[in-house]
């Protein structure tokens, strides 16, 4: 069999699944997005002010973890390959890919891009920039990515990687955005450079406070970058951000506090953006720990939760009711139809008899680091968990060092993850029997044989049986509660035009807003 | 004058030893915090084998008094090492800020210590009237709010209307008038905060001396109640005065993260709170050493001052 993936394809096919997938969970984008059809303006500074941003923040790829480092990064940086706002990929420094056996994969580099610097990217840079994600000393985040990856050569102007085992979704990895493809030098990247062959040149950088770019003038695509300068601020505080926004300091901020939306939008000074993606709020159930090793008493709590309420009082409505699911409504596969849990005491109970138990105590370790909200979230779990015999004992721990004390060290808590826009990078990750993230430490047999299967299936009606029965069986057998996917809820200014559709893979538009948008 | 100079030597001394405790008490309490940087800079995406490269490639290993001596010498030449976070030398990400933070002080000094002093003798002077009683409830109030609190007052009066920006962008080139533009805000809101305490320490210095006899004496003799306040209580309630002020002004360089986060203000609170975040230990032993150097340094001219204000001290021998 030979499989041809051309960018050009995916993404005509990918349309088509986008808008299934969105009209099945009844998404559908208000007017507000809609608001710019004409063709972009170019020029002006465009001012993005982030409730992100740290002074330890670095220009090394393995080290992003924050939205300000995301954006920034996408700001100067491509990649091999780049998500579209459908949820497709499309070729960016990767022109075209192909394979013929799931194994070993072909991409072929697209000529004439340049870095900042005026050097040509070349095949060297690419297989330089990947391999500083991989290796024994590397440090990167995305180390385990590439465990599968044999080899990455060179074969006249393509990169070839060669995996241990067949993966049809092995491109969507490379879209990740730590890969940024960044100039080599003797085979290594230097991880201190800003250089790119992204959208805008860094001017000056202070990690933590600010970062200024001007518009590359050399840049390849001709239909993006629309601003002259993008200025990118970090405004930990959410009051100061909105502030920024009403007196005009600022075009674009993020994580708008659900409780000031309305008074935001009756000032009319401002666009908010709500996009409903597959960023999900999440309590992990540590499975080998009692009482949570009985399958009964996870659905016990998973029945004992008011999702709904949830979506009301912690979102303020930004969000959608989740069914533990970790696949959300913008995947390919997603399984609208798989059977509701909503809050039944009732049900609750019967399941907690199932685990001969009247009652059961358990402790719930949170703080706001987790999510926002993670610590209300938790007492309206508590208090709609009293009504079916489970006392949820309630533990607020310190935001400083929760991912360290707290995630994945007490039985449990609360996390969050922002979607994978491929089924197999999210069971990869958290759902694989001894996965590094894997927080409920589960682990299904079937569930890890269908994973591999599925992984080299290239029938799409096959592989949706088998993601379908996956998402099931970690709904129901699982040993996370998902009561939520968040929206991602942004503001600008009123004069900052969007293209009609705003991806929901990542937080403001896939990180991409300053190449992809521009004043009306 | 040897004296003087003795006494300064002896001080200086003095708050060496205090400052070489203080480092030794620095670098114990940062290997107290839970987890480590290897931890802390992968986050969510540490997994062991990552972690063990990454305190492997930051010397994390080594044994703490090992760690204690290169920095400590480091820092006794000027150096304090790189980030273990960005690898940027610590020098260069402390200067920016560094200035940030000394001008911001100077300018809520420089607007809070004339007001508190002239507040505070006429409170004196014409204590127990109207004007005594509005300046003690208004200064009282002022400090009895949160500080992030007046902060978003100040915004709503001030920054919403558009008179002054809520957020502080400073850029190299900018003009003095424009920083002291920007900066407002910020210096109003941190001279409201440490007004009450400066003033009140005036009025009842002066108050306290206004009962003595001498007081009693100019006053026969016929003396106007302004220059009894300013000729003769004054001079002898110089040394409390001068402690308070040394006291707000090490506050002012120390302890307004709060604001700075506010008006988003790069200065050295918020390194050092995401330092701490981070375990980027090295950045946050710099800042620890630089706020503690403030505060002996500010109170030894405090010490100083108070002595050479009154003459009986010095001659005490």
């Amino acid at each position: 069999m030979t499989k041809n993936i051309t960018s050009q394809r995916v993404t005509r096919r990918g349309l088509l699944q986008g808008a299934t997938a969105l009209g099945a969970a009844g998404l559908i984008l208000p007017a507000s997005y809609r608001s710019a059809k004409a063709a972009p303006n170019q020029g002006g500074t465009f001012r993005i002010g982030l409730g992100h941003g740290n002074s330890t923040d670095s220009y090394d790829p393995g080290l992003w973890d924050n939205l300000y480092a995301q954006v920034f990064a996408a700001s100067r940086h491509n990649q091999l390959i780049e998500v579209d706002a459908d949820g497709q990929l499309i070729g960016e420094i990767a022109e075209s890919w192909e394979t013929d056996d799931g194994r070993t994969w072909v991409f072929r580099m697209r000529q004439g891009v340049t870095f900042h610097s005026g050097k040509d990217v070349t095949v060297d840079d690419v297989i330089a920039s990947l391999n500083h994600h991989r290796g024994d000393d590397a440090t990167s985040a995305i180390k385990q990515f590439f465990d599968p990856v044999t080899e990455i050569r060179a074969d006249g102007q393509n990169v070839v990687i060669a995996l241990d085992a067949a993966n049809a979704d092995f491109p969507y990895l490379m879209s990740d955005y730590h890969l940024a493809i960044m100039p080599g030098n003797d085979g290594r990247i230097d991880p201190s450079s800003s250089d790119g062959c992204g959208p805008y040149i860094v001017e000056s950088y202070e990690p933590g406070v600010q970062a200024t770019l001007n518009r590359n003038p050399d840049y390849w695509k001709p239909d993006r970058a629309h601003f002259d300068r993008v200025e990118i601020l970090a405004i930990l505080d959410s009051a100061a951000r909105l502030n920024a926004l009403m007196t005009g300091q600022v075009d674009l901020i993020d994580q708008i506090d659900p409780a000031t939306i309305g008074m935001l939008e009756a000032r009319g000074v401002a666009n908010i953006l709500s996009i409903p993606g597959n960023a999900q709020y999440i309590f992990p159930m540590d499975s080998r720990a009692a009482p949570f090793s009985d399958n009964n008493v996870r659905l016990a709590l998973k029945y004992a939760i008011d999702r709904q309420q949830m979506v009301d009082t912690i979102l303020g409505g930004h969000g959608a009711v989740a069914n533990d699911n970790p696949i959300g409504p913008a995947n390919r596969f997603f399984y609208a139809e798989l059977e509701a849990k909503s809050f039944d005491p009732d049900r609750a109970r019967f399941h907690l008899r199932e685990a001969g138990m009247d009652s059961v105590t358990v402790d719930l370790h949170v703080a706001d680091a987790a999510f926002t909200g993670a610590v209300d979230a938790g007492a309206l779990f508590a208090e709609t968990a009293a009504q079916c015999g489970i006392n949820i004992n309630l533990v607020r721990e310190p935001n400083d060092g929760y991912w360290d004390n707290v995630w994945m060290q007490k039985p449990f808590c609360a996390s969050y993850t922002g979607g994978r826009a491929v089924e197999d990078h999210m069971f990869t990750t958290f759902y694989a029997t001894g996965a590094a993230w894997n927080d409920s430490f589960w682990s299904h047999e079937r569930f890890d044989a269908l994973l591999v299967k599925a992984r080299s299936e290239v029938n799409e009606d096959m592989r949706r049986e088998m993601y379908q029965e996956m998402q099931r069986i970690v709904s129901f057998e699982g040993s996370v509660i998902i009561p939520m996917y968040n929206n991602y809820v942004m503001a600008t200014a009123t004069n900052v035009a969007t293209p009609e559709q705003i991806s929901a893979n990542w937080n403001l538009d896939g990180f991409r807003c300053v190449e992809r948008w521009w004043f009306a | 004058m040897g004296a003087v100079l003795i006494m300064v030597a002896q001080r200086l001394a003095l708050g060496l030893l205090t400052l070489f405790v203080v480092s030794v008490v620095i670098f114990s309490a940062t290997e107290l915090l839970p987890g480590d940087l290897a931890s802390a800079l992968l986050g969510q995406s540490a997994t062991p084998e990552t972690l063990a490269a990454l305190r492997a490639q930051l010397g994390l290993n080594d044994p703490a008094p090992v760690r204690y001596w290169n920095w400590a010498t480091g820092v006794l030449q000027g150096d304090f090492g790189t980030s273990l976070a960005t690898r940027r030398p610590i020098a260069d990400m402390l200067s920016a800020r560094l200035g940030n933070t000394i001008f911001l002080a100077l300018y809520a000094a420089a607007i809070a210590v004339p007001l508190s002093l002239i507040l505070g003798v006429l409170a004196a002077l014409w204590r127990n009237s109207i004007f005594d009683r509005v300046a003690n409830a208004g200064a009282l109030s002022a400090i009895s709010f949160p500080e992030f609190f007046l902060a978003y007052i100040l915004i709503f009066l001030l920054a919403q209307s558009g008179v002054f920006p809520s957020m502080v962008r400073l850029s190299p080139a900018m003009s003095l008038g424009d920083k002291l533009y920007v900066t407002f805000l910020p210096a109003l809101t941190l001279t409201l905060v440490v007004t009450a305490h400066m003033m009140r320490m005036t009025r009842a210095a002066i108050i306290n001396l206004l009962a003595q006899p001498y007081i009693e004496m100019a006053r026969l003799k016929g003396v106007s109640p302004l220059r009894i306040v300013l000729r003769h209580a004054l001079p002898n309630a110089l040394a409390p005065i001068i402690n308070v002020i040394a006291i707000n002004l090490a506050y002012l360089i120390t302890g307004v993260v709060v604001v700075e986060v506010v008006f988003v203000y790069p200065g050295l609170g918020q390194l050092m709170v995401d330092s701490v975040a981070k375990r980027d230990i090295a950045v946050v032993q710099a800042i620890a050493l630089i706020f503690a150097s403030a505060y002996v340094l500010l109170n030894l001219t405090a010490d100083v001052l108070s002595t050479l204000t009154n003459p009986r001290l010095m001659r005490r021998k």
